[in-house]
């Protein structure tokens, strides 16, 4: 089981080796999640229209192991924009991936950046 | 400006930084802060909890940068080998010299080691630091590599000790904890409070041994047992020793500082030492003869001697120090106050003890039966804190001293303890932050702070154990409500209001999205909880769907689908009051079958189709629909559905048509979104075979009429629902059932059914019916009004779901992919399939 979390290690803009283009802005909703698949991971991306922030995180929430943090709500902690997993309620902040509201171990996170209307994703892999 | 060097950055040396900088004239001195730890201060008191999330991070009392922004010189990794207080110098490892003004020592202490042959064995630690941990930690892994079934054992079953048994326990090691005296935690708990918790721990696992008297370390570099003189010889792989503390007053020995016999440097009442310039606080300071190893003594010595220094000389330690403390240990209360033992000549104790549950309660009381001077408790510590308050401020006792721990028995009884509101303003309650009642009922009536953060981020009471916060809490909302203002049960901190304020601002503003709502009355970006309620509110206003808004619907109301243990969906059609032709039974076994979903019937009377992928939900409901179904809304806060019997139609004992009422109330009210879900039944007679009254609404055919009994339901509180009219025909049924259910939309609080709804309303089922019946408010039109507009609203959500492109692509897994989450495994269940297990 610890598989499908050991594929999912956080990134920041500067380890990225290569920028995934995932899909066109339009694809989202706003204020909303999708699932990006690239090479064999999930990947949460959320369109923060109200912060005017994109986030990417790993798909598969920590707690029970299931593919669905991209189906959550979004929204803030005190400030702390958060990703709400549909299953239970467990938060994770956008910024880090902290466990919010408990003590799960962090989600994996990744930089997003836009160009010319396109949305990208880093991975260092 | 004069330059304070503090010695030692443990919990009471950050404490003292803390305290010293919020005093104003604290801007002419400058503070240097010295720790031979890698990392800045952190709490010890949780140090358990790096086990759980090994994030030594989240332990820290405040990260580097606090230090910088306070102008504060933190020097880690660099002990203190010397004092020259002729000339005010300190010496470090590095061979570097400082200048200081004012020595504050909070070096704190130092487990103590037994002097037992073989101590220095490998496999053998102590239990104080971040390293010593991390030490552990990796020595578990190796010997577990060799030994799946690996011992440690712990030496010491005081309060430190049982937290380093559970944390071996956490490394995968079977726990062993060996102690010296006949009782655990022998300073806090008699014999027979230390055999409740022994059993308790025994029974998850953790293996006890008192009397024991270690004489020597087996093994050949190696540890590999313990031997107890006589006694057989216990066989370990690892142990950790936390048989106590000694003060770390070495540096006091390289400068003649008043020492204790047994260790310690002894410090006056201002905590002074026997030099003018130099303090002492925490672990290592020895006042009354005694060292103090909690926290709140520590803290309290640390505010003594910043204000001291600052010249505010009135301040100082307390005469006695109140010793009492609770904890949960591994996830059992143990609480001891006062003097936990009582010796006959002083006063008598009252006992209660329940094996069976682990529960043990002691009271020991004067002989007169008037004063409470300690206790223990075990296993259920929740009256620690009014306990603990009574002793502290010597309390007048019931009449019946046992109601203390047994709770009041027989009639009439109330609360033993009175409201926390009687104790003295002196009363302290948050002993950490040495906060007392006065400072927090002064902030409400005097500051005019208005609410329980706000006066925790004032008082900073119940910030650091937190073990006060449920009598903080109480404390706040007593003093609100004796000025007669409200407390507030706001929906989050993104609005400062509850659902009825807010319900009646959205409708009074005519607001229509989340952002409008949130710009006009709300902060922040919303979240999980005001998000939905919001969605619920507009669909209730304006039976709006799920599908205009979807990102602030709930998880199952944005997919109209309610989302299953593996993340795949159930599909549920509505079938009216139960009733289905033949042809569409034969629809959903063909859907079933060819998406291959497993198929049960539900309590409602209707069918659930499980194991649905996202994307499969259109082309199932598009087939589902083509047969003439809609959407169930077994996923939403809404009318779920209205069971019946089959009544009059078939059945020789029913009055009236049970089935054919309860499709026209299922088909008035289906999509109808409410604060809660509601369900709906209808009996053909008093037989009730259609279980109506578990119902939020249930309505039972008598002779002359339809009986109507509101505010039923199954769930965790089960509740029969209460007559609220009588003998009526359909149609003042339907006009009953709009009021109640429109009036039960607009004012229940988010989550409630109508039961704890009912519950609340002041004046109950009688107020219910003037204001249903009646019309008592003259609001029955208006409500009629508002459930017809939402009656004449209904889309079914599914249908405008399937027709629409955009809202059709949020049920696609992947956005760039068309591929299948490749994630899902199902396994066989009888003669259907189902989600793999979850690990336990």
């Amino acid at each position: 089981m610890d598989t499908i979390l050991s594929k999912y290690k956080s990134t920041t803009t500067n380890n990225v080796k290569i920028w995934f283009k995932a899909a066109p802005i339009s694809a989202f909703s706003e204020d909303g999640g999708a699932c990006v698949k690239y090479k064999d991971k999930q990947i949460a991306v959320f369109n923060f229209k109200r912060r005017g922030m994109w986030y990417a995180c790993q798909n598969v929430c920590p707690h029970k192991l299931e593919m669905v943090l991209s189906r959550g709500m979004i929204g803030d902690d005190h400030g702390i924009p958060k990703i709400a997993c549909p299953m239970h309620k467990k938060t994770f902040s956008l910024e880090n991936g902290e466990n919010l509201n408990g003590d799960l171990d962090a989600i994996a996170t990744y930089p997003v950046k836009i160009e010319n209307d396109f949305v990208y994703i880093g991975f260092s892999e | 400006m004069k330059t304070i060097i503090i010695v030692g950055n443990g919990m009471v040396g950050f404490k003292f930084c803390e305290k010293f900088i919020t005093h104003q004239t604290s801007k002419n001195y400058k503070l240097i802060v010295f720790g031979e730890e890698p990392r800045p201060a952190y709490d010890r008191v949780h140090l358990s909890e790096f086990f759980q999330n090994g994030d030594a991070k989240a332990l820290e009392m405040a990260p580097r940068s606090w230090y910088e922004e306070n102008h504060i010189d933190l020097i880690t990794n660099e002990r203190v080998t010397d004092i020259h207080k002729s000339k005010n110098i300190i010496t470090t490892v590095h061979e570097n010299n400082y200048n200081y003004d004012y020595l504050v020592l909070a070096t704190g202490s130092a487990p103590f080691v037994p002097p037992i042959k073989g101590v220095e064995k490998d496999g053998v630690f102590v239990y104080r630091t971040i390293e010593d941990l991390e030490d552990m930690l990796s020595y578990a892994d190796k010997i577990k590599k060799k030994k799946p079934n690996a011992k440690a054992a712990v030496l010491g079953g005081g309060l430190l000790g049982l937290e380093a048994g559970k944390a071996v326990m956490d490394m995968g090691l079977e726990p062993h904890v060996v102690e010296f005296a006949p009782k655990l935690m022998p300073r806090q708990l008699d014999l027979r409070s230390s055999k409740v918790l022994q059993v308790k721990l025994e029974s998850i696992g953790i293996n006890i041994h008192l009397n024991k008297i270690t004489s020597q370390i087996l093994g050949n570099g190696c540890i590999t047992g313990m031997e107890f003189g006589e006694d057989p010889q216990l066989d370990v792989d690892m142990l950790v020793i936390s048989a106590g503390i000694r003060p770390r007053d070495e540096l006091a020995k390289t400068c003649d500082l008043e020492m204790g016999v047994r260790g310690g440097i002894v410090v006056n009442n201002k905590m002074l030492t026997s030099d003018p310039n130099i303090y002492a606080i925490g672990e290592v300071a020895l006042y009354n003869q005694m060292i103090y190893g909690l926290v709140a003594p520590g803290y309290e010595m640390a505010d003594v001697a910043v204000n001291q220094i600052l010249g505010n000389t009135d301040v100082l330690m307390s005469p006695d120090i109140d010793m009492s403390t609770k904890l949960k240990l591994i996830g059992v209360d143990v609480a001891s106050f006062g003097e936990p033992f009582m010796p006959p000549e002083k006063g008598h104790s009252i006992l209660f003890e329940n094996k069976t549950k682990s529960l043990y309660k002691r009271i020991n009381v004067s002989h007169d039966g008037k004063t409470l001077l300690g206790g223990i408790l075990v296993g259920d510590a929740s009256d620690y804190n009014m306990l603990h308050q009574i002793y502290l401020n010597d309390m007048t006792l019931p009449d019946n001293v046992e109601d203390l721990i047994l709770g009041p028995r027989g009639e009439g009884g109330g609360s033993p303890f009175g409201s926390a509101m009687d104790l003295p303003d002196t009363a302290q309650i948050c002993s950490c932050e040495n906060v007392s009642k006065g400072q927090i009922c002064n902030a409400i009536t005097e500051d005019n702070y208005e609410n329980l953060a706000e006066v925790i981020s004032c008082t900073k009471a119940s910030t650091s154990c937190g073990g006060c916060k449920p009598m903080v809490t109480d404390l706040v909302n007593q003093t609100l409500k004796s000025l007669g203002k409200d407390i507030k049960d706001i929906i989050c901190e993104h609005f400062n209001y509850n659902r009825q304020e807010l319900y009646g601002i959205i409708k009074i503003k005519k607001l229509t999205t989340f952002d409008a709502v949130l710009d006009s009355c709300g902060m922040g970006d919303g979240c999980e909880t005001c998000k939905p309620l919001i969605a619920s509110i507009f669909a209730s206003l304006y039976n709006d769907t799920a599908n205009k808004e979807a990102v602030i619907q709930d998880s199952n109301d944005k997919f109209l689908a309610n989302i299953q243990r593996n993340g795949t969906y159930s599909v549920v059609p509505r079938i009216p009051g139960g009733e289905i032709t033949p042809d569409k039974l034969i629809v959903i076994g063909e859907v079933g079958k060819k998406y291959n979903l497993y198929t049960k019937i539900t309590g409602g009377q209707r069918i659930d189709l499980f194991g649905a992928e996202l994307s499969d939900l259109p082309a199932i409901w598009k087939t589902l629909i083509d047969a003439g179904f809609e959407s169930g809304h077994a996923y939403g806060k809404s009318l779920r559905t209205v069971k019946s019997c089959v009544g009059s139609t078939w059945c020789r004992f029913g009055l009236d048509e049970s089935v054919s009422f309860a499709i026209t109330l299922e088909d008035r009210y289906k999509g109808l979104r409410s604060p809660h879900k509601i369900k709906g039944g209808v009996s053909g007679c008093i037989r009730e075979c259609a279980e109506a009254r578990g119902k939020d609404f249930g309505v039972i055919a008598v002779e002359g009429g339809w009986n109507l009994y509101v505010g039923g339901n199954g769930g965790a509180t089960p509740k029969h629902a209460i007559l609220l009219a009588e003998k009526i025909d359909n149609k003042t049924c339907i006009t009953y059932l709009d009021r109640f259910l429109m009036y039960y939309i607009r004012t229940a609080a988010p989550l409630m059914r109508t039961a704890a709804w009912l519950d609340k309303l002041d004046g109950g089922i009688e107020q219910l019916k003037k204001v249903v019946i009646d019309d008592s408010l003259n609001i029955a039109q208006e409500l009629e009004k508002e459930m017809q507009f939402l009656v004449d609203a209904y889309e079914c959500e599914w249908k405008q779901a399937i027709e629409s492109e955009t809202s059709r692509q949020r049920f696609n897994h992947f956005i760039n992919s068309d591929d299948r989450d490749d994630n899902l495994v199902f396994i066989p269940m009888r003669e259907q399939s189902i989600p793999e297990l979850w690990e336990k």
